[in-house]
């Protein structure tokens, strides 16, 4: 045990999720040593991020104002939505440069064993969205996990009725790969979503 | 070399349970043949490119090779015996209900490695015949329930009195009494549910399926809110899956 300001970092530290009493320990003491203009920068950082940081009012992504930069932006087509679970899968698929359609996050997957059912997600904001018509296409793009998948054919339930073309992200072999280590789910899948050439 | 070889098993499981650790981890609670339920990590099986991540997905019957630690296990290996998570998921009521079983096979091994063989074989057996998809899902689920509790020593009395045993189907069913309860020691603010709920309630419990497929909807209803009620009370905690179960 520390004493006064050095223990309450570490407290507060600890605190953080994947930071352990050790971790919590070593950033507390590198905050120590560090160059007081870095720390500075720091702090204003994390006060900042939680002054500024809200959710898109539309997709639910981050945003610093109403609407994220994705919404906001003229060029992205309005017919094609991408659901996802959190935040983080946007960055994912913006960093392919492959969609120009607009985002909509769900905020987790339904997982019964936690507790998490289809009320706990932004779904009902999600029909809302897909009930005036614009929306020609929803890409299912939630985790390919068990609670991911039973995600996606809630949704698919709900949305095919309206007329709206559903569509899933494709699950196959990882680029770069050995096809004899794959295993055999995911080699099942990719012969199920083989296509010509 | 022996105490490597003590550090090291090999059982087949049913994986109830996956939960996020660091960066690319996941704990995984394994109901085991032999060793119970046992929890351990599974390293970096959330990357795309893990060998064995799409197995250790919950619901599916797995071989797996467990490596012994201080604190938590580690998964070494893991094949895949039948893995039914990939029919729930594309039947989200039978997906709900397999939840509902995950979760009440973790609830009624509440030791670690303490071995439960007749509660595996009996969840290993209604995924399977969840799976199968021959009776309702919530028939199955109900009927798992019935007879875990009656592995874990409360079933419901349904041919008999619960307070004084006098034998007969008694109309009334109290939760605290035990289930069905004679009109001389029926408590206050007992059910009288229909007759045809507590046939349906006693078919599954003995697994007369003939009995159950022809049962109607009002009777599956109630006699799941009963089977719950049962199931929680004796539990002392509500279950967190049971109301997110789809009886559509």
């Amino acid at each position: 045990m520390y004493e006064g300001a050095i223990q309450d970092l570490i407290d507060e530290l600890g605190r953080l999720p994947g930071v352990g009493p050790k971790s919590a320990q070593r950033i507390a003491f590198h905050v120590l040593s560090a160059d007081p203009a870095d720390v500075k920068r720091l702090a204003a950082a994390l006060q900042r991020v939680k002054e500024l940081v809200r959710f898109c009012t539309t997709c639910f992504n981050v945003a610093e104002s109403e609407q994220c930069r994705i919404c906001r932006d003229p060029r992205r087509t309005g017919d094609v939505l991408c659901v996802v679970e959190e935040p983080k899968d946007v960055v994912a698929i913006e960093r392919t440069g492959e969609f120009r359609g607009r985002y909509h996050v769900l905020g987790g997957a339904i997982n019964p064993l936690e507790g998490i059912g289809p009320d706990n997600l932004r779904i009902r904001e999600l029909m809302a969205r897909l009930a005036d018509g614009t929306v020609k296409e929803l890409i299912l793009a939630t985790d390919p996990n068990t609670e991911g998948e039973a995600t996606a054919t809630y949704l698919a339930l709900l949305v095919k009725p309206m007329g709206i073309a559903v569509t899933r992200l494709a699950s196959g072999l990882p680029v770069g790969g050995d096809l004899e280590y794959a295993d055999e789910i995911t080699l099942g899948r990719a012969f199920e979503g083989r296509r010509a050439v | 070399m022996t105490g490597f070889r003590t550090k090291l098993y090999r059982d087949d499981a049913v994986v109830l349970r996956c939960q996020k650790l660091g960066e690319s981890d996941r704990i995984i609670t394994l109901f085991t043949r032999r060793h119970g339920r046992v929890r351990a990590v599974a390293k970096g099986v959330r990357r795309t490119t893990s060998k064995f991540g799409a197995r250790l997905e919950p619901f599916g019957h797995v071989d797996v090779q467990i490596v012994e630690g201080r604190t938590l296990h580690v998964i070494g290996q893991v094949e895949g015996i039948d893995l039914f998570g990939k029919r729930f998921i594309e039947d989200y009521p039978r997906y709900t209900a397999a939840s509902a079983i995950a979760e009440t096979a973790e609830r009624l091994t509440p030791v670690e490695e303490e071995p439960a063989l007749r509660l595996y074989l009996l969840t290993l057996g209604a995924l399977r015949a969840l799976a199968g998809g021959e009776h309702a899902g919530t028939l199955v689920l109900d009927s798992y329930l019935l007879r875990a509790m009656g592995y874990a020593g409360w079933a419901p009395a349904l041919s008999a009195c619960a307070v004084c045993g006098t034998d007969g189907r008694h109309r009334a069913f109290s939760v605290p009494a035990g289930g069905c309860v004679c009109p001389d020691c029926r408590p206050p603010g007992a059910a009288h549910p229909a007759p045809a709920t507590l046939d349906l309630m006693a078919a599954l419990a003995e697994g007369d399926w003939r009995v159950a497929d022809a049962s109607d909807h009002s009777a599956r209803r109630e006699a799941s809110g009963l089977v719950a009620a049962h199931l929680q009370w004796h539990l002392e905690r509500a279950l967190r899956s049971l109301p997110l179960v789809d009886r559509s």
